[in-house]
């Protein structure tokens, strides 16, 4: 038998033309609204065993000794597996470097490394098995920032490394390191008038999406498997995966199944090998479902880091030069640390023209939580110290800050630090013009004739002001993204589009391994198959890997590239329908001949709008169907020295104005709006377009108020594993956001489009953070800020992290909330 | 041990319950019930939200013990409580529902509405499901069922709340793809076509 919740393809109705352009509704949602879409921890089959993993208890330990015995004797226990049970030489894999063990050997490097699997009838059981495994642990010396790092003496988180990055790095605990240097910023900074500098601290966030890694593996008849899983990118999975299973690819069979969202935390693999392992061992189908405690374990973060500016500015506000130093911490593996790097690197500088720079972006090793991708990776860290830069520029200056970008913003042909020039439109004044142009909300809003409403208010429900002591700020923010895979990366996707005349109608059927995770893919592709193709009627198959490569669902690139081949494919599907046409129906009207033709509303039609055919006459039984590869404009490496090279395709813009209402007593943060004007070049539907900026400020708000995966300094450990203490913002911790649309197209991209996705979650922090300290009047060094930041009551940070898991309630809080109800 | 309740109208028996098994696990795993959600399973996300005797809970946080003889409704059956609702009955209204197994009768009028689950068309929604489809509310859709849930539980309640409201209500049900403006307008467009459908 299948296994249950498998996919299914996913029709929309033909009431609408749904072409681009328009907003119509999600293929998947009437399944999402019913509890009948099958996410991946939904799957089920028959005889099914439950997977759990074993995780380090230490961050950075060697390993004396593992006995499975007591597990191995459990009643309900099929298999417990380490490191010695791999079935071949390959126990490594990664995105790019193949760091990462399948199982530990030998030694752990972070908190919460797999060290043993177990199967079991149920997943309690496979629990306490789990716990039964004793595994003996001697301590090492811990890397946990860069003076630890590159220390003479430092211990060396992976020795012998042989990836393409180890010959250029200064030190082995430094995954990857890539300096910028344009023009002479020694020179440049003679000619200032105001030169201004900082240093920053961003926190661990976490991706938090809120499916939890899950996947099914189900033993095949013929020595294979096949995999139904969540994840962003099934052919590198594949990839990956294979080897270490010591089977071909094509003998490990992936389906995406439901994913609940994904932010870049599945771009690494999670459970796949381990279900695969498992299911193989036993013979028997084996799922695996993390809880929230074990999600914080498996996967990625974004990297927490440290940065220093120096900018310098001419009195009439133009920017002399730009100096930085960008610290990545990557954790114990090497995940998308390199890419992170190059992104921190080239955006280091933001939407200026600046021609004279000296740039420093490197990623370390350590025994911390891995760290890779997540939504605006690299950009996301630089936005919000450079954005912090600008603003300190002006002030000194004494220029309006949204005033001071407009006098650098860059413009099309600009030149990137890379010497890259921007070819495309870069709006980066208009779209700042634009957020201050929007109306501001009212003054002391949660006033009503019944008094205030604390629901408005900071510190909300908890009832800790009725306004007393609440000071409003406002500030301003814009940000620069590239679009999709860079550095010379072959960016491909693959599309393969069916048209058919089934019942007496024409039906597309487009098939890709696309992974939707919830950004609206599957609906942009049933709307270019429409405006293509000219068929009402559109299947959107299962993604699987029986179709080629689309490539990640990340860098904000499906809708450019796998849409793009999409619309590729449907152009060869047309060409050749319309030969079938020429060379059936040719002889009934020149203007087979003469004319372009279209196909609209399941007809042949000329450019005049003339009929000629129907699908149906012109196909009859014949189905017509493509499968290609599409990319985008080639990119080149960043040259290693200067940095200097054509390293991105696409770059992608948005700005933000937050406004802030802060109880200076108890440092808590109220934003009363957070709006934003993006660029997107077209939007192909404009309800998932402003969807995703809104999804992305709030992600953005998150890190500037709210979340910090908590590493202790000392131990390497993570202190907050839960939605209790990692903080996400609710439904009231979020404002109004007001979204303004801007099309200017991008004439490189299909449709004009331009990647929506990570643009609005750089600009929102900063953003933020501006309004609160124009409000507070503190300087603010570090994100995500606290309350013991606002109330002078914060002790110097320990390197590396904070120190207080419950900092959004501190110890004095309630004492002091108590007396402010009373007065 | 064995657990018997009542969802979405009709008589459910699971055996062979271990004692912490909790009505998430039970509702999934065992009554092939899988649209309540598995995010945190700490009563922090609101995605297992179901109505237990009418009152909204984090099905995660409840033993599947507790539920023993009780009325349980998921967001698989939100589509005809909402209906049964409007046609005046009282879906699990106190009198109907101390102890008892619903009747023979009751539990064919739940049967689901529509019969093509894979393309959903000709599915009766609630009207709560349909507002979140038509303002844009879904992206991954994990959070989606236990909102539903609580949303429609609200505007039971109040049919015609202020924007705090909703948010107050909705607290405890975290989304990270939606930045929750657009469950803000699917909660608004349900209340505002509900008063459209009052007055004339």
């Amino acid at each position: 038998m299948t296994a249950t919740g498998a996919p299914t393809g996913l029709t929309q109705g033909s009431r609408t033309k749904g072409g681009i352009g328009e907003s119509t509704l999600r293929p998947d949602g009437v399944l999402k609204v019913t509890g009948e879409f099958a996410y991946a921890s939904d799957m089920w089959h028959e005889d099914m065993l439950w997977g759990q993993i074993l995780r380090s208890t230490v961050a950075h330990a060697e390993i004396v000794s593992v006995d499975t015995g007591e597990a191995l004797a459990t009643p309900g226990v099929y298999a417990v597996m380490t490191y010695d049970d791999l079935p071949t030489d390959v126990r490594h894999y990664g995105l790019e470097i193949r760091d990462t063990p399948v199982l530990a050997h030998g030694k752990v490097r972070h908190h919460g490394e797999p060290v043993a699997i177990v199967a079991a009838d149920h997943p309690e059981t496979a629990r306490r098995a789990a716990a039964k495994i004793k595994v003996e642990y001697r301590e090492l010396p811990l890397v946990t920032d860069e003076a630890s790092a590159t220390a003479p003496d430092a211990v060396l988180v992976h020795e012998h490394r042989t990836d393409r990055h180890a010959p250029h790095v200064p030190h082995p605990n430094i995954v990857h390191r890539q300096p910028i240097v344009r023009g002479d910023a020694g020179a440049a900074a003679g000619r200032a008038d105001v030169i201004v500098t900082g240093d920053y601290h961003f926190g661990m966030q976490d991706q938090a999406f809120l499916g939890p890694e899950s996947g099914l593996a189900v033993p095949g008849e013929d020595g294979g498997v096949d995999l139904y899983v969540a994840t962003q990118w099934l052919h590198s999975d594949l990839r990956q995966i294979a080897p270490v299973l010591g089977l071909p690819e094509d003998k490990v069979r992936m389906t995406l199944s439901g994913v609940g969202g994904a932010f870049g935390g599945r771009e690494d693999l999670s459970m796949q090998i381990h279900a695969c392992l498992l299911a193989l061992r036993t013979g028997k189908p084996v799922k695996i479902v993390y809880n929230r405690f074990e999600s914080f374990f498996g996967h990625v973060h974004r990297h927490p880091a440290r940065l220093h500016y120096e900018h310098g500015a001419t009195r009439d506000g133009r920017l002399t030069h730009v100096k930085c130093r960008i610290v990545l911490d990557g954790g114990a593996y090497a995940s998308a640390s390199p890419a992170v790097v190059g992104n921190a690197a080239s955006l280091s500088v933001g939407p200026y023209v600046c021609e004279d720079v000296d740039i420093e972006a490197l990623a370390l090793y350590s025994n911390n939580p891995p760290c890779g991708a997540m939504r605006g990776f690299g950009a996301v860290q630089a936005c919000f110290a450079y954005e912090a830069q600008m603003d300190k520029v002006a002030k000194e200056l004494g220029l309006d800050p949204v005033e001071f970008r407009r006098i650098n913003a860059m413009e099309q042909g600009t030149p990137m630090p890379t010497g890259q020039p921007v070819d495309s439109p870069a709006p980066v004044a208009e779209l700042l013009r634009r957020v201050k142009a929007m109306p501001m909300p009212p003054e002391r809003q949660w006033e009503s004739s019944r008094g205030a409403d604390v629901r408005q208010l900071p510190g909300g429900l908890s009832n800790t002001t009725h306004g007393e002591g609440v000071v409003r700020g406002v500030g301003y923010a814009v940000g620069i993204k590239n679009v999709g895979f860079s550095e010379g990366f072959d960016d491909y996707s693959t599309a393969r589009v069916r048209l058919e005349v089934a019942g007496g109608r024409p039906l597309v059927t487009v098939h890709t391994a696309m992974a939707e995770v919830g950004q609206g893919g599957v609906t942009v592709h049933a709307q270019i198959a429409r405006t293509e193709l000219g068929v009402a009627e559109v299947v959107i198959r299962p993604a699987d890997t029986r179709v080629g490569s689309a490539g990640s669902t990340s860098a904000s690139r499906q809708t450019y590239v796998t849409g793009g081949a999409v619309k590729h494919a449907c152009e060869l599907v047309r060409e050749r329908v319309l030969e079938t046409g020429r060379r059936k129906l040719g002889s009934h009207h020149p203007a087979w001949a003469t004319a372009e033709l279209l196909l609209e509303g399941g007809k042949v039609v000329t450019d005049g709008g003339e009929v000629l055919a129907d699908l149906a006459d012109v196909l009859e039984d014949e189905a017509v169907e493509a499968e290609e590869e599409w990319r985008h404009r080639p990119t080149e490496p960043f040259d290693p020295r200067t940095g200097q090279g054509n390293g991105h395709v696409q770059y992608s813009f948005a700005a933000h104005r937050a406004v802030v209402e802060v109880d200076t007593e108890l440092g808590l943060v109220k934003v009363i709006e957070l709006a934003c004007a993006q660029d997107v070049g077209k939007a192909l539907n404009p309800l998932s377009v402003v969807g995703q900026i809104q999804g992305g400020t709030v992600q953005g708000l998150g890190i500037a108020v709210m979340e910090e995966i908590v590493v202790d300094p000392v131990t390497a450990k993570v202190g907050n594993p839960s939605f209790t203490d990692y903080l996400l913002p609710t439904i009231l911790d979020t404002p109004a956001l007001p979204v303004d649309v801007l099309e200017l197209a991008d004439d490189h991209a299909p449709y004009g489009l331009r990647g929506v996705g990570e643009a609005p979650t750089l600009s929102s922090t900063p953003a933020v953070l501006a309004a609160v300290r124009d409000a507070t009047g503190l300087a603010l060094d570090r994100t995500p800020v606290r309350p013991e930041h606002l109330t002078g009551t914060a002790s110097q940070d320990p390197p590396g992290g904070a120190r207080n898991v419950t900092s959004s309630a501190p110890p004095g809080a309630s004492a002091k909330s108590r007396s402010a109800r009373g007065t | 041990m064995r657990v018997n309740l009542t969802v979405n109208g009709r008589p459910q028996e699971a055996d062979d319950v271990w004692e912490g098994e909790s009505l998430l696990y039970v509702l999934r795993e065992r009554m092939g019930l899988p649209g309540s959600k598995n995010a945190c399973e700490q009563g922090e996300c609101g995605s297992c939200t179901v109505r237990l005797d009418g009152v909204p809970v984090c099905s995660c946080l409840v033993a599947a013990g507790q539920a023993e003889g009780r009325e349980v409704v998921t967001v698989e059956g939100l589509a005809e409580y909402a209906r049964q609702r409007a046609a005046g009955r009282t879906p699990g209204a106190p009198e109907a529902r101390a102890g008892e197994s619903a009747s023979l009768d009751a539990a064919r009028r739940w049967q689901a509405g529509g019969t093509d689950s894979q393309t959903g068309e000709n599915i009766e929604l609630a009207p709560i499901q349909q507002a979140f489809l038509d303002a844009g509310a879904v992206q991954c859709g994990f959070c989606t069922p236990g909102l539903l849930v609580a949303a429609d539980e609200m505007l039971e309640r109040n049919p015609d709340p202020a924007d705090e409201d909703i948010r107050e209500a909705l607290s405890g049900n975290l989304c990270r793809c939606t930045g929750y403006e657009k469950i803000m307008d699917a909660v608004r467009l349900a209340a505002a076509r509900r008063s459209e459908g009052a007055t004339t």
